[in-house]
């Protein structure tokens, strides 16, 4: 019994001294938190109409009756905000996701078989990645009616690249194991042993890499949009927001275009101190970066 | 009958690490690989155990040369010949506890459902307590964790054994202990052993024949 106890808290050591007692990841943990429980939350709880026009009370700076002000068809934009960054997380969630499985996907392939087809499969990643990936990203979603899922195929397809080349790596590092060797003569197959040996060891990479792309493609999803070829303006979204208040920012209207934007930034804060943390768990050696 | 026939093999195109080796290893015979360091033992052992291809040269298995390696080779070569490598640590995937790390050749050719028998025998064989098996490698120490390879070299019953260098990071007792594993395997199979090292002692002792590598063959 004591003896279990003892082995636990060695096993637990490195986590409890190491990286939650700092305050970035409580911190971060909090915030992230707060964000995913006012995304799934608020909708369903708060019976408001977040599209209910009011031009009586329309660009009221924050008051009480409207904590974050009214946009200028008197709108709330705190409930435009929740409702926008819920459009905005889903966008960035399951386009890194997508993004993600690609990559790795990719990346195990070119790792896992080697030769002409790794150097087929890394030149052609280099030549996607020479071309600018908003420009390339705006070339896909012109493609197609403005709506969600574009921008989701659009951010998807234009970041899986990194992600492949992580993969790649980490799997040309490990194909040179004695341990894949004693799978190879244990008789496994190509596909045993990339799905048994390598891809699991790959996947905390991957996760990783799939985490610190939710808050880019957020970003992308806002860029596109507040560019007009994201989604329609009808609909909520972090991007949509800011383009839309773009005309009252000139004259003094400080309220519709601030909340949004710190809508983007304090999920993007709160995935990067997460994902750091994460990171120095894997690798404690590097420092953490948050690319965007 | 393992035979080895003027193979040059490395790792970079125009440096070979082992060049025009010939080794002949018969059935049920124990063939000791003897030389200094870095003059291509393991490579010609992973050359045997078809796990790299060599630049030149024939390996003839029974008389039929062997055309294709790794993957490449047919899975009935492949699982005929079971490995043991140097270093335990690296010859085990780290996320497997040891149940599962000698199971797996079982697995992997489809024979799953005979795996817990098999498993309880292999571990009797190379002196693991059940324990152990629930037990990843990071949780036990270098010498059962060479046990553990060994009994996962074991699992499909090869005909052939390539042991490399496989006592060079165990204490005398555990040598003597997987020396006497392989040789009651070798006993009750007659399978061949080539076995690499730079023990003189130990290998003259184990092997019937002693092949002696002098300088790095440049």
């Amino acid at each position: 019994m004591a003896e279990a106890a003892a082995e636990r808290e060695w096993r637990s050591y490195g986590i409890s001294r190491r990286s939650t007692h700092t305050i970035r990841l409580r911190s971060s943990a909090a915030l992230a938190v707060v964000t995913v429980l006012a995304v799934l939350l608020v909708p369903p709880l708060v019976q408001l109409d977040q599209q209910a026009v009011d031009l009586a009370a329309k660009l009221r700076p924050p008051s009480w009756a409207h904590p974050f002000g009214t946009d200028d068809v008197g709108r709330d934009l705190l409930l435009r905000c929740v409702y926008g960054l819920r459009v905005s997380l889903l966008v960035g969630v399951a386009a890194a996701l997508t993004a993600a499985l690609i990559g790795t996907a990719v990346g195990a392939t070119a790792g896992a078989l080697g030769g002409w087809v790794d150097r087929g499969i890394m030149r052609l990643v280099d030549t996607v990645s020479s071309v600018p990936h908003l420009l390339l990203g705006v070339f896909i979603v012109a493609m197609f009616r403005p709506g969600v899922w574009p921008v989701v195929i659009s951010v998807a397809l234009t970041h899986w690249l990194s992600t492949a080349r992580i993969v790649r790596a980490e799997v040309l590092s490990l194909r040179s194991r004695p341990y894949i060797d004693a799978a190879v003569s244990g008789g496994a197959s190509r596909w045993r042993v990339t799905v048994r040996h390598l891809l699991p060891a790959v996947l905390p990479q991957a996760g990783l890499a799939a985490v610190l792309m939710v808050p880019h493609a957020m970003w992308h999803e806002s860029a596109l949009s507040f560019l007009g070829l994201g989604l329609p303006t009808h609909t909520a979204s972090l991007g949509t927001l800011i383009q839309g208040a773009r005309g009252s920012l000139l004259v003094g209207q400080w309220w519709p275009t601030l909340f949004p934007g710190l809508f983007i930034i304090v999920p993007t804060l709160a995935v990067a101190g997460l994902a750091g943390a994460w990171r120095e768990r894997l690798n404690p050696r590097r420092r953490s970066e948050l690319t965007l | 009958m393992l035979e080895l026939r003027d193979i040059t093999a490395g790792y970079a195109r125009n440096a070979p690490v082992v060049r025009n080796a010939s080794l002949t290893v018969a059935p049920g015979e124990a063939v000791g690989l003897l030389g200094p360091s870095g003059c291509g033992k393991s490579t010609l052992a992973r050359v045997a155990a078809l796990l790299h291809r060599p630049d030149s040269g024939t390996l003839l298995l029974d008389g039929e040369p062997v055309r294709r390696w790794r993957h490449r080779a047919p899975r009935e070569l492949r699982t005929a010949f079971g490995v043991v490598f140097q270093q335990p640590r690296l010859s085990a995937d780290p996320r497997l506890p040891l149940a599962d790390l000698i199971a797996e050749p079982l697995r992997a050719t489809g024979e799953g459902k005979a795996a817990a028998e098999r498993l309880a025998a292999l571990t009797t064989t190379v002196g693991l307590t059940p324990d152990l098996l629930s037990r990843r490698p990071h949780e036990v120490s270098d010498g059962q964790l060479q046990r553990a390879c060994l009994a996962r070299a074991l699992a499909l019953r090869p005909r052939w054994l390539v042991c490399d260098e496989m006592t060079a990071m165990l204490d005398a007792s555990t040598t003597a202990a997987l020396v006497a594993a392989v040789e009651h395997y070798r006993r009750s199979t007659g399978a061949g052993l080539l076995a690499v090292g730079h023990d003189h002692v130990l290998i003259h002792r184990w092997c019937d024949r002693t092949v002696h590598w002098k300088a790095p063959s440049s």
